[in-house]
Parts: structure tokens; C-alpha cells; sequence
């Protein structure tokens, strides 16, 4: 079975910086993918050519073995990808509800947005990702890192993205907050998505993920099982943009 | 994060009369500085200020500036700026001068029942095109909007200039005029008819939205206070439509064409101005940017781009797109804008809007609209014109210079958006 997703050979540049050269990368449905590699590796850069905010220079996409074009993020929304981008994708000044539903907005009979019955599956959603949620009312910018991360969790699962990308989720979250983020990462996996998990956390990666892929430099230095790899040979893949499994 | 918690106890305690209401304290704030304004200004010029006549002049002389600065909200959320209202306002109303005076009589005839609504829309439409060019060059060139507009001051006002050559034209079409103020009322009659629909839509609207809020099941305000907010708001439209047709029309205006007044001689007849036709204009414009602002998803993308325009591209919103439809509209209401300040003054004169795109800024700005984007409101723009509009003209009738006036208005203007960001720190809103 063709996986859910097949990178190939994408790169772009930015000015004279390969931010992404010649990567490829495939992702199961099911499967959780972990992205590692330094600051400036270009993991963010590379997933978000496949969730449409960048056009890549060269390469290909398929999607359930389809080649995909796309080049905004309309276009992987129509293929049912969500992402959490590192920087909270959220307008401040607007509630949860508004911003949950940001560019699908639910319309009544006359082409009206819905508040109220956005605002009603809102409640819905947050009480099974985040029952403490409960400023519905005021604009994001008063809630806390925890708060806004899971406005930004539930667009993704509100809509049943089949293809979720998580840039660093919980950078910004505390202990209890993190928890509760892995444990949603398991129960989406059972239900089949595929997910790229980007995290700095070693440990946690381990954990969480079927694969880890460490990049370098705009570059691919290898994508293992995580049964297969120790915590020391990741780390010497990200220090050293060497992959010991490769030279053995 | 520190004044969230010493916010959580407020909703234990007794909330007050205002609270229950839910009322924008914004709104009353700037509705108790131009009742203090107002007050101030009968004071001094011993009641001539709150008279029916002065307060249906003030209001008619509020309209233009008003029509544009609900616009302007737009603008300025998106994080954007308008240099050029008042020179496309010149441009808009040059044509429509020379459409009815000039170019319709030579192609139709003189006099043609058709000419004043060709005008119009041909007004409109150019306000359109120009603000969707305006736009365009924003969007898709991403030149900055004040460059763009800053452009657009000298080039349409001076286009303006070359299409009447300079000249004033006049004297503009009777159907026209109707739309600038004074020629164009309601009489008494249909001005309670209009204000009693006012009343009863208000009404219906603030119990639906009860009724549709506690089908979902959220909370909703105790019902005294809906009914003290519908009690009101009744109260307000009655007394606007109140003041409004207790202004009786002066005799002599009367004796010159009774027939205008549904009277056949001059005796005995006793009418009264009642609501403009612009003020409804405006009401009307009033009500469909407020729809649009909150009701509609162009609204919600205006917002959502003012609050962060980054998130809203990764929304998948077109907001190159946005900006062009949010400039056509703001020419559009240029256009509107130039029907009225040229029908209220009878002719075309080439100054017409000078210095209006201050004024609509202003107005924009006084209303509570932040430059940084993302906030602001529609009747918040409408009563800050209202604001600077009284200003102006209880310093006129009090005697004050010229320039000292405009330096009271400057002042205001800075010290409303100094009040405006301490009272957001203090309600920690951005
Ligand atoms: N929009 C952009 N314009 C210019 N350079 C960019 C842009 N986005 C990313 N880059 C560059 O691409 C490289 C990879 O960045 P990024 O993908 O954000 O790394 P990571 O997410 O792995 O920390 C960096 O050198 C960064 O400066
Ligand atoms: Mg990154």
C-alpha cells in the first residue's frame, strides 16, 4: 500500500540559503514521525511546504500514492492536512470559536456566519481536549501558552484532518500541558492519522514516535525505527549530520 | 498573566447596573463625553446649542465624514491607512456634477427623470474603480497603503480639478439635492412611521438573539436588563426622531413653494423637517458595515487579518484579495459621501473634502478603531464624527478663531487615543 504521504527530493532556497535540499521523507497512516535536527535545520521549512505555506522550488508530493499539488494552504486543507505551526497560527484579538473556525466559518441559511452554533461546538470540542477551557467569550490574547496551544490543537482535530503536523507543540507548555498533548498524539495515532511531530526532546521523541528523521543543514541525515536507534545514536545524527546505522 | 487572576473573583461579586447590561464600556464612555460636550456647549452659548435646529444641522453636517469613517474602520483594522478619501470624495462628486449639469442633458434631455440616478451610480462606481485600483496596488504590488493613498490625495483631488476645469458647477438636479440634507426630509409622519420600524426592529432583534442564545444554552443576561437595554434603546430613537421633527420649517421657506410641504397655499401650513434622507443614508450604511463587520465571513477575515495577517494566510484566506475588496468598499463610500457633501451644498465647488480625510480618520480613531489593527467599531467611528463634528461647530457658534479651533480639535484628537490606550491597559485588552 502506497504510503500516506511520499516527499520527494523537495528543496527550496530562500535568498542564497538551502533551507531544504533534495529531502525526502514518507509517512504512514497510523504512524507518528518525528523531525529532529538543530535550529535552522529546516524542519519547519519542510513542513510547511506540505502544509501549503511554501511553494517548494523542485520536488514531488503524493498523497495516498497521488502526486498532490500544492501551493496554498487551501490546497492541503483539501487534502485533510492540518498543522499546529511553531509560532501559534491565532489571531489574537478574536475568540476561540473564531478562531477554530478561521477560513471555514459555519454559515446559517442567509450566508450569515453562525456564531452561536460555532461557538456550541467549540464548548464541544474543548470539553474533551481541554475540560478546564473556559473562556469562550474573550479574544486568545487572554489566555495562557496551555489555553491557546489547544485552540490550536482543536482546529486540527475539530475538522478530522487525516494528515496532522505538530511544529514543536509543547515548547510552550508546562508539565501537566505537555501530558496531556502526548496522550492526544496516541489517541489520533489509533485512529489512524499520520502525524509529523517536530520536538527538540529526545526523550520524549523516543516515546511518542514510530520513526525519527534527523535533518542538518537543509538535509536528510536519516530516518530510523526508534526500536532500532539508541537516544546516543540520535544525538550523534544531530551533532555530527552522520548516520551511524548507514556507516555500520 | 498576573491580572487574569486578579480579574477571576469579579464574577463572584455583585455585578453592577452596567455590568448586567454588558454594555462596551467604550460606548459609554464616549457617549458620556459627547453628551458632557454637548452640555458644555449649551451652556456657553445659552441654549442655542441643543436647540432642534442646531442638533438637525449638526447632524446633517456629521453624514459625510460619518459614511466614510465607518469605511475607514475597515481600513485601519487591516492595519492599513486612507490619505486620499477627501480627494476621491472631490473626484466622485466632480463627476456626478458634471454628469447631471453637463454631459446627461446633452444625451438625454433636460430635465430627465433619469438623470439624477445615472449620476449617482456612475458616482458610486467610479469611488468603486478608484478604491479597487487603490487596492490592487496595496495587495498585489504591496505598496504601502500610505504611500499609495498619499499618492492618491494629490492625483484625484487634481483630477477632480480637470474634469470640471476648475470651475464650480450648479446648480446640481432637485432629486439630488434631495439626498444632501436640508431639501430632502421625511416631514413628521414618516419620520415616526420610520422610527416606530427603528424602535420594533430593535426590539425584535435584542429578544431573538436571547432566544437563539438560550436554544444553545449559553448564559444569557437577566431579563431586566434586556428589558431596561430594549427600554433604552426605544427611548433613544424616540427622542432622536423627537428632536428632530419638532424643527419646523421657517415660514418664508414655506411661502417660496408650499407644495413641497403637501400644502396648497401658505396659510396654516405648518411643517416640520422631521428625519433627512441622508441621516437614513447613513443609518442604512451604518447598519449593513455592522452586518458586514459581524455577521459575514468578509468581516471576520478583516478582523482575523487586522489581529494577525499571518495566521489568516494560513488560514487560507486571500488576503492580497481582502485588501482590494476593503479599498472598493472604501471607495464606494467615498462616492456616497461626495452625493451627500455636494447635494447638501448645491453645487460643486473644488475644495469640496478638503481636509476630510483628517476628519474621517479621526473620527475613526476618536471611535475607539487602533492603528495597530484589529479593533475597532463601526458605531464607535460614527459617533467619534459626531464628536469632532459638535467640537467644531459649538466652537464656531461660541465665537471661537478659526485656528484656535483647530487646535482644540488636534489636542482632542491626541488625548482621546491617550485616554484609549490607558483604558485598554487597564481592561488589559490589547
Ligand atoms: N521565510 C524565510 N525567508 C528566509 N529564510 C528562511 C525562511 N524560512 C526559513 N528560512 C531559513 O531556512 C533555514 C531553515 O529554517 P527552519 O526551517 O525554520 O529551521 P528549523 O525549523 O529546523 O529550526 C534557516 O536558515 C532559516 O533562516
Ligand atoms: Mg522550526
Amino acid at each position: 500500500m502506497a504510503p500516506l504521504v511520499e516527499m520527494k527530493n523537495v528543496s527550496i532556497a530562500f535568498g542564497g540559503v538551502q533551507a531544504v535540499d533534495n529531502v525526502s521523507i514518507s509517512l504512514n497512516a497510523g504512524e507518528v514521525v518525528g523531525l529532529l535536527g538543530h535550529n535552522g535545520a529546516g524542519k519547519s521549512t519542510l513542513i510547511k511546504m506540505l502544509s501549503g505555506a511554501y511553494k517548494m522550488d523542485s520536488g514531488e508530493i503524493f498523497i495516498n500514492g497521488e502526486k498532490a499539488s500544492i501551493t496554498s494552504p487551501r490546497d492541503a486543507r483539501d487534502h485533510n492536512i492540518e498543522t499546529i505551526y511553531q509560532t501559534l497560527a491565532l489571531a489574537d484579538n478574536l475568540d476561540a470559536a473564531s478562531n477554530l473556525f478561521l477560513g471555514r466559518e459555519i454559515t446559517n441559511a442567509f450566508g450569515f456566519v453562525d456564531d452561536d452554533r460555532m461557538e456550541a461546538e467549540t464548548r464541544k470540542i474543548m470539553a474533551r481536549l481541554n475540560p478546564n477551557f473556559k473562556k469562550l467569550k474573550e479574544p486568545v490574547s487572554a489566555l495562557s501558552g496551555g489555553q491557546r496551544q489547544s485552540v490550536a490543537i482543536a482546529r486540527a482535530v475539530y475538522f478530522n484532518a487525516k494528515i496532522l503536523i505538530m511544529d514543536e507543540p509543547t515548547a510552550a507548555l508546562g508539565v501537566h500541558e505537555t501530558a496531556m498533548v502526548a496522550e492526544l498524539i496516541q489517541e489520533l495515532k489509533k485512529q489512524g492519522l499520520g502525524i509529523f511531530l517536530i520536538s527538540h526532546d529526545t526523550r520524549e521523541m523516543m516515546e511518542l514516535c514510530d520513526r525519527v528523521a534527523v535533518m542538518k543543514n537543509g538535509q536528510m541525515v536519516g530516518a530510523e525505527r526508534v526500536e532500532d536507534v539508541t537516544e546516543d545514536d540520535i544525538l550523534s545524527m544531530i551533532i555530527l549530520g552522520k548516520n551511524p546505522k548507514a556507516a555500520a | 498573566m498576573s491580572d487574569q487572576t486578579a480579574h477571576a473573583p469579579k464574577t463572584q461579586t455583585k455585578r453592577s447596573f452596567f455590568q448586567e447590561l454588558e454594555l462596551d464600556t467604550r460606548l459609554l464612555g464616549m457617549i458620556g463625553a459627547f453628551i458632557l460636550v454637548a452640555l458644555v456647549f449649551n451652556i456657553m452659548t445659552e441654549g442655542r446649542f441643543l436647540t432642534p435646529r442646531n442638533i438637525f444641522n449638526l447632524t446633517i453636517q456629521t453624514v459625510s465624514v460619518a459614511i466614510m469613517a465607518t469605511g475607514m474602520v475597515f481600513v485601519i483594522v487591516t492595519r492599513h491607512i486612507d490619505l486620499s478619501v477627501g480627494a476621491v470624495l472631490a473626484t466622485c462628486s466632480a463627476f456626478m456634477a458634471m454628469s447631471q449639469v453637463r454631459w446627461l442633458p446633452e444625451m438625454l434631455e433636460l430635465g430627465h427623470w433619469a438623470i439624477p440616478w445615472i449620476t449617482i451610480v456612475g458616482g458610486l462606481i467610479i469611488g468603486a474603480l478608484i478604491g479597487a485600483f487603490n487596492g490592487w496596488m496595496i495587495g498585489y504590488l504591496s505598496i504601502p497603503a500610505f504611500i499609495v493613498t498619499l499618492g492618491g490625495f494629490l492625483v484625484w483631488r487634481n483630477v477632480g480639478w480637470y474634469m470640471t476645469e476648475g470651475q464650480t458647477i450648479g446648480p446640481l438636479n432637485e432629486t439630488f439635492k434631495t439626498f444632501g440634507g436640508i431639501s430632502g426630509t421625511l416631514g413628521g409622519p414618516v419620520s415616526w412611521v420610520v422610527g416606530i420600524i427603528a424602535m420594533i426592529a430593535t426590539v425584535v432583534l435584542i429578544f431573538n438573539s436571547r432566544r437563539v442564545k438560550t436554544k444553545h444554552g449559553f448564559n444569557v443576561k437577566p431579563m431586566w436588563a434586556e428589558v431596561s437595554l430594549a427600554a433604552i434603546c426605544v427611548a433613544a430613537i424616540a427622542g432622536f426622531i423627537g428632536i428632530l421633527t419638532s424643527y419646523s420649517v421657517p415660514e418664508r421657506v414655506v411661502a417660496r413653494d408650499p407644495s413641497r410641504f403637501g400644502c396648497e397655499v401658505a396659510e396654516g401650513c405648518t411643517p416640520v423637517y422631521g428625519l433627512p434622507i441622508s441621516v437614513l443614508l447613513l443609518i442604512a450604511v451604518a447598519a449593513a458595515m455592522t452586518i458586514i463587520a459581524q455577521k459575514t465571513r468578509l468581516g471576520r477575515y478583516i478582523f482575523a487579518t487586522g489581529g494577525n495577517p499571518d495566521a489568516a494566510e494560513l488560514s487560507g484566506i486571500n488576503t492580497r484579495m481582502l485588501t482590494v475588496k476593503i479599498f472598493t468598499l472604501m471607495g464606494i463610500l467615498c462616492g456616497l459621501a461626495a452625493l451627500v457633501a455636494s447635494a447638501r451644498l448645491a453645487n460643486h465647488t473644488n475644495d469640496i473634502g478638503t481636509l476630510d480625510e483628517l476628519r474621517v480618520i479621526a473620527a475613526a480613531v476618536i471611535g475607539g478603531t487602533a492603528l495597530s489593527g484589529g479593533l475597532g467599531t463601526i458605531y464607535g467611528a460614527i459617533l467619534g464624527a459626531l464628536i469632532m463634528q459638535s467640537l467644531q461647530s459649538g466652537m464656531a457658534m461660541v465665537g471661537v478663531d478659526a485656528p484656535l479651533q483647530n487646535l482644540v480639535v488636534g489636542a482632542v484628537l491626541v488625548l482621546a487615543v491617550f485616554i484609549d490606550i490607558q483604558y485598554r491597559k487597564r481592561v488589559g485588552a490589547k
